[in-house]
């Protein structure tokens, strides 16, 4: 019963990175209306941005901001470049673009940071939360500002005008031409804005699992499981999604006799695949109609 | 010294004369008067990338080794290719090298999945496959395998040495184990068993990971819960940092066992936390480039220099950069030993001949020996504890019989 | 999904002359693939092993996403499935490797049908998850400890362990990398012949039907549900007969073999020939194994980075592939003629 509690503390915490990235992927999927294989990169990149401010030198207050900044810009100058001039291609077109991308940013980021791990530090100190406790000082901080990030989007999307005006431009791109939304400006927004959260989650995941370019390879397909279970047009479905996968898991790990420790992913894999073949809008998603 | 220009010359015009002299019984491939085409396979690509680091320093050992003036007077030239750790590409690779550059050997080519891909096509080509970057048992097999050959000590035999001073030491341990689910995991569990005999009911908890796995709370966590004493750590080096930081936030404080893989103090302990590493026991047979206690060694001093003036975008702090430079030292020494005489046959042979040699920057009183029945180069190992800052040795050389 | 409707189109042509320039192609590139292996080194008819081999397995994905409009990231299981049927009968049962095929083709094509049935449920991105968490999970599944005895687990298959070659069947002189190759080309040459057949068939249409507009489709009285797991299992049955292949070619098979990139490696190969212009296969097979080559020579450190690099030029390029640049080509050249 103990291990039990364990693993689901443990889970949960696990499930507070997955729901990080889970974030940055609804957040894109609100945007541009696909998964961005190469979002995991662009957030590791990110994070490889803060760690080298730091290294420099830079205090941490000012690195955080600073980060998050340029990846703002990093993410609306990349869909500038490389997406709109192919606007009107087909959708497998932007897949294999999204492939190349995460081949670019992996490659650049091996060749310039190399590929051993690097430690960052942690905003809210080192050590578990209490004595005895299974959740780390960073953890605790970590699953907070998955918090506020949550609220804020969920704000964002619900009282601002820009927030409208973004979702407008995704679910229908020409009545919202229409209206006078600059539908094209609203998706460049769009990917600044997960590049942006990507940072977070990338510096928020870090002194978790260590930074390297490959750090978001797996992490990326647990945020996509996160935010497909919990639905991909609901922020708060996407973060319950990533706490979810994250406990399964464990718990499948933990208790599936003989191939569950080997198979914990798959098996995490599999139970959405049945959610969704039961439920294909996720759990918190809205159906989507459509038309003929 | 030749120059560049000379020396092509020479070899071209040494190519022609071997086109057109008799054929000897002994194959004499990527072999001139002035030159020796070595050829390698490492993954500078994709998930095992941080490997690609011993790549970089052999080529750049080689770049040094020519600038000095070459081996018996021939320049080395080092062909590395990229097989991203996917075996049909390795296979791929490999038939390059030998079909289409026509090197004289394939050397260090890393990883086990990729060196089983090519193990049968280089016996059945006869072109050694020598030193090769792997632990596993099965490259030293000179019976049905003369053309493959180990270098590092293999990881059965290093897990058989922790299990050894477990039994002589804490016979009443309770063990867990973390290990990564794949071939170079299993070798260690299997050695590990083998290792405590009958006493494997020592061992309580056996638990997997995936390298696709995020990271090992939750099996920590379960390893804790077993009530285990002694901590056996068989992970590469981003899960073992993450499994010590991880052992030591949840205040689950075994004897900890860490292989060899994982024991750098620059990659691995550092970035886990020195405090969460203290008391870490793992054997080795290398010396830490970070280890101050080897900081004024001389051989130490020299792989600094090298590291200086040839491969300045190297990682200091790295065991993958002395790795390299140590494994190359041992090729140019079989190159030496074998002379004029660079057939594939002598130089197998001369591989097989290594007497108790020195190679820089193994750790003191470990030695390579080869015979024609022992293809297993590196076999002897230290233990050390890691003290907060350095480790410390005990006991002695330990020369674990292989096979 | 909006793809290109050359078969909508071809399907309903007039009857061709029996000597069409698109024939001459064929003929001319199947002679010179023919003769290949006598005039280069084993190591480059190695390469083109591998090469038709992928085209192959781009073929069979193109059936499912160019033909029935469904998307696939996981098509590296289904090869891998192949690759591993023919290693584990050709080692433990000592069953010869050329009556493998078609057996690990039936295995694969029930294994995607099965799929096929989950999938029927799932829609663009959330079908892409599913496949890709299959490609995924395959390696893991691979090396799963109660089947280890047969496929090896962790260390894999080595195929033909004790001939080292697949032997040369009825004496013929030719050295085992040459008849691996021809073999291959053999295998290839029907299994486009086949799918050319399909497309143009009941099946086919109703497949292409099924992909620009299934309500449309439904209310003709086609059958959605059956040829869209049709498609998958057909789609499997290739892809699979391509890593049965692999495993001929390679002559070793280990979960390490079929990760996920692979099966990204297939979809772009897919996407860069032209989705639903079966021929473009070839050209992205070509794609795939050259070109990573390629931008290894330009710069080891940087290889990935060049090869998203010429992905990126290719799509700017030709956004529809190589088949999407030929038919707008094709199209300029008859409309000059007419204006003529």
């Amino acid at each position: 019963m103990d291990l039990f509690l364990q693993q689901i503390v443990s889970g949960f915490a696990t499930g507070g990175i997955y729901a990080c990235m889970a974030l940055s992927v609804v957040m894109i999927y609100q945007a541009i209306h696909h998964l961005n294989f190469a979002q995991g990169e662009m957030a590791t990149f990110s994070t490889f941005i803060a760690w080298q401010l730091l290294a420099w030198g830079l205090p941490y207050f000012a690195v955080i901001p600073l980060a998050i900044g340029l990846s703002f810009i990093g993410g609306f100058v990349v869909e500038r470049v490389v997406f709109k001039p192919i606007e009107n291609a087909p959708v497998l077109s932007h897949i294999v673009i999204f492939i190349a991308l995460f081949a670019i940013f992996n490659s650049a980021m091996g060749f310039i940071w190399d590929f051993s791990i690097k430690p960052v530090p942690s905003a809210f100190g080192e050590g578990p939360l209490y004595e005895g406790s299974l959740l780390s000082k960073h953890q605790t901080g970590m699953i907070a500002v998955t918090m506020l990030v949550l609220v804020l989007l969920w704000a964002f999307f619900r009282f601002t005008r820009v927030g409208l005006a973004m979702r407008a431009a995704a679910a229908n791109p020409q009545s919202a031409r229409l209206v006078g939304i600059r539908v094209s400006f609203m998706t460049a927004l769009g990917w600044g804005m997960a590049s942006a959260i990507g940072a977070v989650a990338g510096i928020l995941i870090a002194p978790v699992v260590f930074l390297e370019p490959n750090m978001m390879l797996s992490i990326l397909l647990y945020g996509f499981a996160g935010a497909v279970l919990g639905g991909l047009t609901s922020p708060l479905g996407a973060v319950i999604g990533g706490f979810i996968v994250g406990i399964v898991e464990n718990l499948a790990g933990t208790y599936i006799p003989v191939v569950g420790g080997e198979l914990k992913l798959p098996i995490a894999l599999f139970l959405i695949v049945v959610v969704l073949v039961v439920k294909p809008e996720g759990l918190l998603g809205r159906r989507v109609v459509q038309r003929v | 010294m030749l120059t560049r220009r000379t020396s092509l010359i020479a070899a071209a015009a040494t190519a022609l004369a071997f086109a057109a002299g008799p054929g000897s019984a002994e194959t004499v491939v990527g072999v001139t008067d002035t030159s020796i085409k070595i050829g390698n396979i490492m993954p500078y690509s994709g998930p095992a990338s941080a490997y690609g680091q011993i790549g970089g320093t052999i080529e750049k050992y080689f770049e040094m080794v020519n600038a000095n003036g070459g081996v018996n007077g021939r320049m080395i030239e080092f062909i590395t290719y990229d097989d991203a750790y996917s075996p049909p590409k390795t296979v791929e690779q490999a038939r390059k090298l030998v079909e289409s550059d026509e090197v004289a050997l394939i050397f260090q080519p890393l990883g086990t999945p990729p060196n089983s891909a090519i193990h049968k096509y280089m016996n059945a080509k006869k072109v050694p496959q020598l030193f090769v970057a792997t632990g596993a048992t099965k490259w030293g097999d000179p019976e049905n395998y003369p053309w493959t050959m180990g270098w590092q000590p293999n990881y059965q035999t290093e897990a058989k040495i922790y299990a050894r001073y477990i039994l002589d030491n804490m016979p009443n341990a309770k063990i867990g184990i973390l290990y990564q689910n794949d071939d170079y995991g299993k070798d260690y569990l299997k050695g590990f068993r083998d290792g405590l005999g009958d006493k494997t009911s020592m061992i309580v908890a056996e638990m997997p990971y995936e390298v696709a796995d995020p990271t090992v709370d939750s099996q920590i966590i379960s390893l804790k819960a077993s009530g285990a004493d002694v901590f056996f750590n068989i992970t590469t080096p981003k899960f073992a940092a993450q499994a010590i930081k991880k052992a030591h936030e949840i205040g689950w404080t075994p004897t900890q066992f860490l292989n060899n893989v994982s024991s750098s103090v620059g990659s691995v302990l550092t970035p886990a936390g020195l405090e969460a590493s203290t008391g870490i026991i793992t054997a080795g047979y290398q010396m830490d480039p970070t280890d101050p206690q080897f900081a004024d060694h001389p051989e130490m001093v020299a792989w600094r220099k090298f590291m200086d003036e040839f491969h300045k975008d190297g990682d200091k702090t790295s065991n993958f950069t002395a790795y390299g430079y140590a494994a190359a030292a041992t090729l140019e020494q079989v190159l030496k030993q074998a002379g004029d005489n660079l057939s594939r046959e002598n130089i197998m042979k001369e591989a097989a001949n290594l007497r108790q040699v020195r190679i820089p920057l193994l750790l003191p009183g470990v030695t390579i020996s080869t015979s024609p029945t022992d293809f297993y180069p590196i076999e002897s190992m230290r233990l050390q504890r890691f003290n907060g800052t350095t480790y410390e040795f005990f006991g002695d050389v330990i020369a674990a019989e292989s096979s | 999904m909006a793809t290109s409707e050359t078969y909508a189109a071809g399907a309903a042509a007039a009857p061709k002359p029996f000597i069409t320039a698109e024939r001459v192609v064929y003929l001319l590139l199947f002679v010179g693939l023919v003769a290949l292996p006598f005039f280069s080194k084993g190591f480059f008819v190695f390469q083109v092993t591998k090469l038709l081999i992928y085209a192959i397995a781009i073929l069979g994905l193109n059936l499912l996403t160019g033909i029935n409009g469904q998307f696939s990231l996981g098509h590296g299981a289904f090869y891998a499935v192949g690759a591993y049927t023919t290693a584990i009968m050709v080692e433990m049962m000592g069953v010869n490797y050329m009556l493998t095929l078609p057996v690990a083709g039936l295995i694969c094509f029930v294994f995607g049908f099965l799929f096929g049935l989950p999938a029927l449920r799932l829609d663009g991105i959330y079908l892409a998850l599913a496949t890709f968490a299959l490609a995924i999970a395959m390696p893991q599944l691979l090396k799963l400890s109660p089947i280890e005895h047969l496929t090896g687990g962790v260390q894999g298959v080595i195929v033909f362990s004790e001939t080292f070659d697949p032997d040369v069947p009825f004496g013929l002189p030719f050295d085992p990398g040459t008849w691996t190759y021809l073999f291959t080309l053999f295998v290839g040459v029907f299994l486009f012949w086949l799918a050319r057949n399909i497309v143009a068939s009941r099946t086919g249409r109703a497949m292409m039907a099924i992909r620009d507009n299934p309500i449309a489709a439904r209310s003709m009285g086609v059958n959605v549900a059956l040829y869209k797991t049709l498609a998958f299992g057909l789609s499997a049955l290739f892809t699979g007969i391509a890593g049965a292949l692999s495993a001929i070619a390679v002559k070793f098979v280990a979960p390490d073999s079929f990760t996920f990139a692979l099966s990204i490696v297939l979809l772009v190969g897919l996407v860069v020939g032209g989705v639903g212009w079966l021929p473009g296969a070839l050209i992205g097979a070509t794609f795939i194994v050259f070109v990573p080559n390629f931008a290894e020579e330009i710069s080891k450190g940087l290889s990935g980075a060049f090869f998203g690099f010429f992905l990126i030029l290719v799509i700017y390029l030709a956004p529809q592939g190589a088949g999407g640049l030929l038919r707008a080509g094709v199209g300029r050249v008859k409309r000059l003629l007419a204006s003529r």
